[in-house]
């Protein structure tokens, strides 16, 4: 019984605590910086797409709701001819991010898509793309990498040994 | 009192009555937010009051459905049932000196008579609605009902003992030397907790458990007839409040700086938070425990109190 009236004291109480909503759209709830929201495909350092079509994030995605198409540009470079991913569909795992080998595909702390249009929710390459290099700056893909593209032949990258001659017998 | 007044007594009363249990909806929902640290409704209107006005058009306007496996006549029948019964019991209650609808010289039994009442609108639209929930919840409604019914009346004899009286006005006037809380501190107690019961508020809302059985003996209703349940509840709370104020807490008895209606309504508001703090901080029992607690404490306690406010009685 003193025990019933003890919790209805400590109940009333919390009429004198700090309320814990926020108001939302008046006061928005500060997001951090890994949060898992809307996917965007980033940039490198020099403004060219990171994104080389490997499909990783579309094998990686629990909803398959990713959708690309590589294609090769006359440099040598890879990159998807369109990138579609249904929002509808998205449960943002955040797993393409984790899949992506160069940083492309990227997860930001915003979740405010609502759309009326179902369809609107379905965004295009031009919509995934945005004009920053995320969580990685400096990060440049063909800079790191083996791959010999046009300019840049193999051995050429940062901190990479010149290939092995291996028609050589010396060490 | 002139024909005039009188009429206008009843159009007061209902009038109020009515407002009151539905401005109950956002109150419970700011007072119960409070004191979990939120803020309830707060966007239509001054303090969110306007959700009363979207509640009630909402009600009104959802398809007011009837399962094809009901009995259709006393599905209906149930919900004007509680409606009926509560307002019924207001007719007794003396709001200020002249303001009280019929002056009944056995006021408190036309009020136990009228809570007993409304167990039939919850065991009908049980039955009714021909569902296993809803019927699982009229059985346990009917059941605590009944029994809590019993120790709310001797409870209250107390009060008749101590008044000499079944008339409300004549008891509010016998408390101008002391209000009963103090004589009846045992009888208020068990007063309120079955008039807790008798409203099947939480923590007694076991016919409804919306955790256990959907939501008891209203699962079926839709639109304005679970309006009417949700209506009857919250003028049943007013009612239990009022009783409460009236016959233990001296009515509209106070200090003359207010005017009695003041007071009453006052009064009557304490016992209405008190009944959404219950709310807020309760966990419901079970259904065994409820019935072991009434009829092995409570039922035992109030027949003490009586036999011993008797016995003081005559002595003295």
């Amino acid at each position: 019984m003193l025990s019933l009236l003890h919790s209805m004291w400590l109940v009333f109480l919390h009429m004198f605590h700090k309320r814990e909503t926020y108001q939302y759209p008046e006061h928005k709830a500060p997001l951090p910086a890994r949060w898992r929201g809307r996917i965007a495909l980033t940039r490198d350092p020099d403004g060219g797409e990171r994104c080389v079509g490997c499909y990783l994030c579309a094998a990686a995605c629990p909803v398959d709701c990713i959708s690309l198409q590589a294609t090769e540009a006359e440099d040598g470079r890879r990159y998807p001819l369109f990138f579609r991913i249904n929002f509808s569909r998205c449960i943002f795992c955040g797993f393409c991010e984790e899949a992506c080998p160069t940083y492309a595909i990227q997860l930001l702390p915003d979740f405010e898509m609502a759309e009326y249009n179902r369809q609107n929710l379905v965004y295009e390459k031009d919509d995934l793309l945005i004009n920053s290099q995320g969580k990685y700056p400096g990060y440049n893909y063909y800079r790191v990498a083996g791959m010999s593209i046009q300019g840049k032949d193999k051995g050429e990258a940062e901190q990479e040994e010149p290939p092995v001659d291996i028609k050589s017998l010396l060490p | 009192m002139s024909t005039g007044q009188y009429w206008l007594v009843i159009g007061g009363v209902l009038f109020v009555i009515l407002n009151t249990a539905a401005g109950l909806i956002w109150l419970e929902r700011r007072a119960l937010a409070l004191w979990q640290d939120r803020y309830g409704p707060n966007r239509a209107g001054p303090f969110g009051l306007f959700i009363v006005l979207a509640d009630t058009i909402k009600l009104f306007f959802k398809e007011d459905w009837i399962p094809p496996f009901a009995d259709k006549v006393v599905f209906v029948f149930a919900p004007v049932v509680v409606v009926a019964s509560v307002l019924m019991s207001f007719t007794i209650i003396p709001f200020a000196p002249n303001v009280m609808v019929a002056d009944l010289n056995i006021g408190l039994l036309f009020f136990l008579a009228m809570s007993s009442m409304g167990v039939y609108s919850i065991v009908l639209g049980g039955w009714a609605s021909n569902n296993k929930y809803a019927l699982l919840g009229a059985m346990r409604g009917a059941s605590q009902m009944i029994s809590y019914e019993v120790f709310m009346g001797l409870s209250l004899m107390g009060v008749v003992v101590l008044s000499g009286s079944f008339n409300l006005r004549e008891i509010v006037e016998a408390q101008r030397s002391g209000w009963y809380i103090l004589p009846q501190c045992v009888g208020f107690f068990i007063f309120l907790v079955a008039g807790i019961a008798e409203t099947h508020r939480l923590p007694f809302d076991i016919p409804e458990a919306e955790s256990e059985l959907v939501a008891g003996f209203h699962s079926e209703y839709s639109g304005m007839k679970f309006g009417m349940f949700f209506i009857g509840e919250y003028m049943g709370i007013t009612l239990i409040s009022s009783m409460v104020v009236t016959l233990y807490f001296g009515g509209w008895l106070g200090p003359a700086f207010l005017p009695p209606v003041i007071w009453f309504v006052l009064k009557t508001f304490v016992f209405i938070m008190l009944f959404i703090l219950l709310r807020a901080s309760m966990p419901r029992p079970r259904y065994d425990q409820l019935m072991e607690y009434g009829w092995k404490i409570l039922f035992p306690l109030s027949l003490l109190n009586l036999m011993v406010t008797a016995a003081i009685k005559l002595l003295l």
